[in-house]
């Protein structure tokens, strides 16, 4: 059914193009206005439906959603969806690790890819090309392939069970380097070079006169790292399986919440709520680097 | 031009403006060196993290799955039978099939729904910007978040869809016993979660497309279907052709949102290959048969880089001919 809807959208939506402005063609224009208005109001009604059941749900006693009917709003208002998984599970330390992890791999990963990014777009040295497209080529690499031995290294090295088993993978990233080093190539040298001229040394360089200009680029990175972070499930699900107090909100949805509140969707909805809450925010308040910033990455 | 551009980018020759300088060699030198140490230092955070947690594990990998290994670090060498094993591991094939068929219906279903959006959300509408951010939405909502959403909305018996459906009498599909019905249904929330990215970059790509052209179409009397058949879409070339590597890899890669909407069941009907790497490695048998574990995320690895290689083949042609 959807397919179709596309097809149609797309022969339909191109017709808009022509700019005639002679009578009979405004009207034809006119029609097709309206159409692409509603196609676009249906398709955006259908892509907020998921989320506005999520909030229905989450708001429902578990007797009004397991009963015959589908009610498009809450029947009966409730919070108990909220409180009662908020007392069964350290709900709120699992939210705590979720942010001290993604503040931390964040931070790291910001200037460690900042400044590798900087090296390769203005120092000169030997093999750089090289070493550029080999960090690319790790960008690829699946967390399936290297789950078990990340494994047995964290165990190795004192990590498992802990937070530090997730900060530290996690932060070992190359994604940022390559949009960094796309930012950074526009600057242009003899910016440097002057400020090179006035004695600073290059760490300086790069401190005060390029990090400055440089404050989108910035936000983009934060932004993106944090999300995927915030969101990041398969590696944290081996590296904190044994220990439910380290969990962040992912892990603590699927191996615990998910378990007990099977045939209460209510909480699992509300949990998730809480889970989402800030990430979109995030994307409300910042969402021209967001787009921004998965554009970017996107054309290359 | 073309094959004079990356010797730029490389450095190794100096750049015209160096050049013109009268500076004495030896200085050209020091100052050379200095820069080398300086990106040295720069890299250096970088390169420890990469190499200590994602190059040593990958090479780790090779070496694990040549052994039975188990959590207690017991281990023993086995040649290649785990990946004899895999061979004749009917399980493995089936989650390689299952792979294949969501790959096959999330990523062109996906790319032409993004694609029509795109197009759609392009044209001069009123609170177009809003649409676009709602449609972009489920992007920066977690996988996890959103498989719990589809069990949810998906269940088969208390679910909207269902209800739905019971609603004007139709019992709705046995979304969780039927293994068919169950990829449909993750397939369907893997749209839904998707369709934004596909429709961003496309909007990218669209504002790269000359207004002019088109409108040259139209009086040479080309219908609307023609000028998007025979200009935008081959315009948008790039896109596609982006689109198309960043989904497969996507859909091949894809765990959050299976694990926490169908755990890879019933059985392993939506286990995708990814999916049994985990399930082997650490949750059938708790973490017991590591080995046979890495050898799955080994063969991961192994097509994961055929995918990329095929990529950077055909963007190199696709510069070299553009």
């Amino acid at each position: 059914m959807s397919v179709s809807l596309g097809a149609g959208m797309l022969a339909e939506a191109s017709e808009e193009s022509g700019r005639d402005h002679s009578q009979p063609r405004r009207n034809r224009r006119g029609r097709f206005f309206a159409l692409r208005l509603v196609t676009a109001i249906v398709i955006t009604l259908i892509m907020l439906l998921p989320v506005y059941w999520m909030l229905v749900t989450a708001f429902s006693p578990m007797g009004d959603l397991y009963s015959k009917g589908v009610h498009l709003w809450p029947q009966h208002f409730t919070f108990d969806n909220f409180t009662l998984p908020i007392k069964q599970f350290p709900v709120w330390r699992w939210f705590l690790n979720s942010t001290i992890i993604a503040v931390a791999v964040t931070v790291i990963t910001v200037v460690v890819n900042l400044l590798a990014g900087y090296a390769f777009a203005k120092l000169r040295f030997r093999g750089r090309n090289a070493l550029f497209l080999f960090l690319l080529s790790t960008m690829m690499i699946p967390v399936q392939a290297v789950m078990v031995p990340q494994f047995r290294l964290s165990i190795d090295l004192g990590l498992y069970g802990s937070i530090w088993a997730v900060i530290l993978p996690e932060s070992a990233t190359v994604f940022g380097i390559f949009l960094a080093r796309q930012f950074f190539i526009a600057i242009p040298d003899e910016l440097l070079e002057a400020a090179r001229c006035d004695g600073c040394s290059q760490f300086r360089t790069f401190r005060s006169v390029v990090l400055p200009l440089c404050k989108p680029l910035v936000a983009v990175l934060i932004l993106l790292t944090a999300m995927s972070e915030w969101n990041s499930f398969a590696w944290p699900l081996v590296a904190l399986f044994s220990n439910e107090r380290q969990f962040t909100l992912p892990i603590g949805m699927v191996t615990d919440l998910q378990g007990e509140y099977s045939s209460n969707y209510g909480a699992i909805m509300a949990m998730s709520i809480l889970m989402i809450l800030p990430m979109v925010v995030l994307f409300l308040a910042f969402q021209r680097y967001f787009v921004e910033g998965l554009a970017r990455s996107g054309i290359k | 031009m073309t094959a004079s551009s990356p010797e730029v980018v490389s450095g190794r020759r100096p750049p015209p403006a160096e050049k013109a300088r009268p500076t004495p060699p030896k200085n050209a030198s020091i100052l050379r060196r200095a820069q080398a140490s300086t990106a040295a230092v720069f890299l250096l955070p970088n390169m420890v993290l990469v190499g200590l947690f994602l190059l040593f594990p990958l090479a780790l990998a090779f070496v694990i799955s040549f052994q039975k290994l188990d959590s207690l670090g017991g281990s023993q060498y086995l040649g290649i039978n785990n990946y004899a094993d895999l061979l004749r591991d009917s399980v493995f094939w089936q989650t390689l099939w299952n792979t294949g068929v969501f790959t096959l219906f999330t990523v062109p279903v996906g790319m032409a729904l993004g694609l029509g959006i795109a197009v759609l959300l392009n044209s001069v509408l009123p609170g177009r910007t809003l649409y676009r951010s709602i449609i972009f939405l489920p992007l920066v909502i977690s996988g996890v978040a959103t498989g719990v959403l589809g069990a949810w909305m998906f269940d088969q018996y208390n679910g909207f869809f269902n209800k739905l459906l019971s609603a004007v009498g139709i019992s709705g599909p046995q979304w969780q016993s039927s293994g068919h019905w169950a990829m449909a249904s993750l397939i369907l929330v893997t749209l839904w979660q998707r369709v934004g990215f596909d429709m961003l970059i496309y909007l990218a790509g669209l504002q790269g497309v000359d207004p002019q052209l088109t409108e040259a179409a139209t009086v040479d009397g080309a219908t609307g279907w023609q000028r998007f058949r025979q200009i935008t879409f081959p315009l948008l070339g790039p896109s596609t052709f982006f689109l198309l590597i960043m989904n497969v890899i996507y859909s091949f890669q894809v765990f959050d949102t299976v694990w926490a909407m169908t755990r890879g069941g019933p059985d392993y009907s939506t286990t995708t290959v990814v999916t049994y790497a985990y399930r082997t490695a650490f949750d059938e048998h708790g973490p017991q048969e590591l080995g046979y574990g890495a050898a799955v995320g080994v063969v991961i690895y192994l097509i994961t880089l055929v995918i990329t290689i095929v990529q950077w083949r055909y963007s190199r042609n696709r510069d070299q001919s553009g």
